[in-house]
Formats: C-alpha cells, structure tokens, sequence
C-alpha cells in the first residue's frame, strides 16, 4: 500500500507532468481560462489517462511483447488509446449524459496528447505492474488537473489585475507557468 | 514470418479490430435524437450567448422542443428567428422590438474626478466595495471594463475610462446590465437615439461637483418633451420609452443645463 501512496505522490508534486517533466503544456496554456473549463478538463484528463495505462499496459504485455513488436509502441499505443476514448465517449453519451455533457468536449482534445501518451511509455520503460500503472497513471493525471486548477486561478486573478500591454495574455501566461514551475520544485526530494 | 510481415498482420488486425468495436460501438450505444432538434437549432444563431436565459442555443432548442418555451426570447435573432421559428412550430408570435444596451452615464475621466486612487484589482464591483468606489459620484461608470469583460461579443469599448455600448455590434444578451454594480447600463429600444446619460439620484447642488454632464433635476425637459415622454424619478430625469420623442428632440438636447440629454 505504502509503495502506491509513493507512487502516486511522487506522479502528483514531485515529478508533475506539467511543470516538471513540460508534458502537456498545449492544454495546460489553452484550457486555462476559466475555472470551470479547467474543471472538466482536468477530470477528464484523470479518467482518460488511468484507464489508458492499464488498456496500453494490457496491450504492451499481451500482444506487443509476445510478437516482438515493442519498438513500434508508439504508433501502438496511439492506436489503442484513441479507440478507447472514442469508444469510452459513445459509451458515456448513451448512459451517463449528464457526465458526458461535463466531460464530453474535453475527452476528444487530450486523445492523442503527449502526456496521456508518456504516461503509457513510461509504465512500460519503469517495469510497472498492472496495478502500479494504474497507480502511476492517476497520479501523473492528478497532477496534471492540480496545476491546472491552480495556474487558471493564477491567470483569472491576473488578467483582473491589468497588466501591462505588452505583457497580456501568453506572454504574462508563460512568466507564471516558469514560476509555478520553480514552486514545484520545492517538492523535490519529497518522495526518494 | 519476418519482423516487417508480423508487423504488418499484427497490425492490420489491431487496426481492423479497433475498427470493428467502434462501428459496433456506435450502433450499440447510439442515441436518439429529435430530429427536430437539429432542425430548430439550424434556425438559432448558434452564438450561445444565453441571453433567452438557458445555458446555450441547444438547451432554448430543447426547451421551445419540450417545455413549450416562448419563442421570442433570443435576444439576438430578434424578430426574424422568433418569425421562423414561429412558422416551424405552426404559431404565431408576438415579436418585441428590437433592444441594444446603453450605459446611462457620460461621466469620463475628464467630466467626472474621482475622490482617491484606487489601485486594486481592475474590476468594477471590486472597485465599488472599496468605500463605494473611487469616483465623487456615487451613481457613475466606474470605468474598470466588468461589463466589457463580460460582453460576449466585445461590443462594449472602454473609452476614457467610460463604458460605450456600439449599439450595432450589442445582442442585447443583458450580461452587462447583469454584471455593472452601478446598475447604469439599461435595455432600450434600438430605434431610440434621445437618452438621459445620467444615473445620479442625488440632488442638484451635489451633481454637479460630481460631474461636468449629469441631470440636476431641474424638471426642465419634464416640459418639454411630449406626453411625459420624460419623467422625473425623484431628483433624476428618465425618458420613458414607451412614448416616443420626435421633433421636440434637437430643442431638449440644447435646452438640457446638466447636458445630459443627448443624441447617441
């Protein structure tokens, strides 16, 4: 138990995907405008990313590994994820509307993204097991929702607080992204 | 069987099977939808700006569909949405007219000092906490944007800290007279240019320190203007818009000593 506590610890501050490791940095600046947005976003983020590393992890082990195929893992697992959540979308829109309608729009935008697809790789690269890659996976996505959450709040007090011309929108986005950054790594150390 | 042939069955399978489970998915799973739906949602304008009062044009969709929702609540269509979708249900259908928003006060950095700095966070409701705002003015635009912040179609431009509606670009949603603290800005109809840009409810003596332009209710344009077109509410002066101002309308203008009738 101790060792997944680590684990998912670890994926949240220490080694957050976002401000540590710049994975899924487009999402990061494009749907933080707004808390709510950030909401959704960030919870489909959880739910894509755990349930993709244990289907990516089934897949490596069961069809990959077996045939030899492990250096075309990346187009693999593209393959793979981008059926699951398609699949996983219809499947939400026919018996939880009200779910689909929260998480919906978001589920198609992160399909293919760069941190739903390193969290993947690096299950396999670690020699995770099926349970510690589901361990691993919501907590690099609980991070990924947590600096989220916290950089829209920093950008909604922000643009409240009139910055100067030259420094509105991306420009001030990207000077606090690099601090947030930096406050993260105090974590570093946390977890050995 | 070579690595490039086991590649390539392996996944010319995958890529079948994902295929497969996918098609069936979406005819396992598919949801129904009224098709009458898709149908009135084409006769929206699709701006989902929710000024009928539901949270986009999908969900007015459902309610004109389901809960027999009135039809004339999209601000933005006006009469002619409200007119089609009247013909598609088979009803008939009273149309207002057409509104635009207009902030009633013309109290700009120039006409109207402010009593301190405020250095706050730039927000209007914020800056109106703050000891009720900076301005001498208690009534005025306080000059901070919330309402073109919350202006769907950036309609509203911040000019000389003083909020001016472009009644050409407005839709008439009402998130502005929704969000100004000071409640200044107001609905009126499109076709009326004659306003009183002035808010203040106090008396003479204590506008016009506040204020290069504001009402000093002297009741003159009570006078003039036709059939109480203009009324006086307590100490300011409020054009009711139900009454129309025509040729009386260069005479108030002119006439006006707090120069806040004026054309727009």
């Amino acid at each position: 138990m101790k060792e997944y506590i680590l684990l998912i610890v670890g994926a949240v501050l220490v080694n957050n995907f976002v401000l540590t490791r710049f994975l899924g940095i487009c999402p990061f600046l494009g749907v933080s405008k707004s808390i709510s947005t950030a909401g959704g976003m960030g919870g489909a983020v959880i739910f894509v990313i755990t349930c993709a590393s244990g289907v990516t992890w089934l897949f490596q082990r069961f069809i990959l590994d077996p045939m030899g195929l492990g250096y075309l893992q990346t187009i693999a697992f593209i393959l793979v994820i981008a059926t699951f959540v398609q699949f996983v979308e219809l499947v939400m829109k026919k018996t939880t509307p009200a779910l689909h309608r929260g998480l919906g729009i978001y589920l198609p935008l992160i399909t293919t993204n760069c941190c739903v697809l390193a969290v993947a790789v690096i299950n396999i690269q670690a020699n995770y097991t099926l349970l510690q890659s589901l361990a691993f996976g919501f907590g690099a996505s609980s991070g990924f929702a947590l600096a989220l959450i916290i950089f829209t709040g920093l950008r909604e007090k922000i643009d409240r607080a009139n910055p100067p011309q030259s420094m509105r929108g991306t420009a001030i986005a990207l000077v606090t992204a690099g601090l947030l950054s930096m406050a993260f790594m105090g974590f570093a150390g946390l977890v050995k | 069987m070579g690595p490039l042939t086991t590649a390539l069955v392996v996944f010319t399978l995958t890529g079948i099977g994902c295929g497969a489970i996918l098609a069936i998915a979406a005819r396992v799973f598919a949801v129904e939808e009224d098709p009458r739906l898709a149908e009135i949602c084409a006769i929206l304008p699709n701006g989902n700006c929710g000024g009928c009062g539901w949270a986009g044009c999908g969900e007015y969709a459902k309610a004109i569909l389901f809960d027999k929702a009135e039809l004339n609540l999209c601000t933005v269509g006006g009469t002619e949405t409200a007119q089609k979708l009247a013909k598609y249900m088979g009803v008939t259908v009273e149309v207002a007219e057409k509104k635009a928003a207009i902030v009633l006060c013309r109290g700009n950095a120039g006409n109207a000092p402010r009593r301190f700095l405020y250095n706050g966070v730039a927000d209007c409701a914020a800056a109106n906490a703050v000891d009720g705002g900076d301005k001498i003015c208690r009534y005025g635009c306080l000059g901070y944007g919330s309402c073109a912040r919350a202006c769907p179609v950036n309609a509203i431009s911040m000019d000389g800290n003083l909020a001016m509606v472009h009644p050409e670009l407005c839709i008439s949603c009402g998130k502005c007279v929704k969000t100004c603290p000071r409640k200044l800005i107001k609905l009126v109809p499109e076709s009326r240019h004659l306003h009183v840009f002035c808010s203040s409810l106090d008396k003479g003596p204590i506008v016009k320190k506040a204020c290069k332009v504001g009402c000093i209710a002297c009741t003159l344009c009570t006078k003039l203007a036709p059939d109480s077109a203009i009324a006086m509410n307590g100490a300011l002066a409020v054009v009711d818009y139900a009454k129309p101002i025509t040729k009386e309308a260069e005479t108030l203008v002119q006439k006006c000593p707090g120069h806040c009738i004026q054309q727009a």
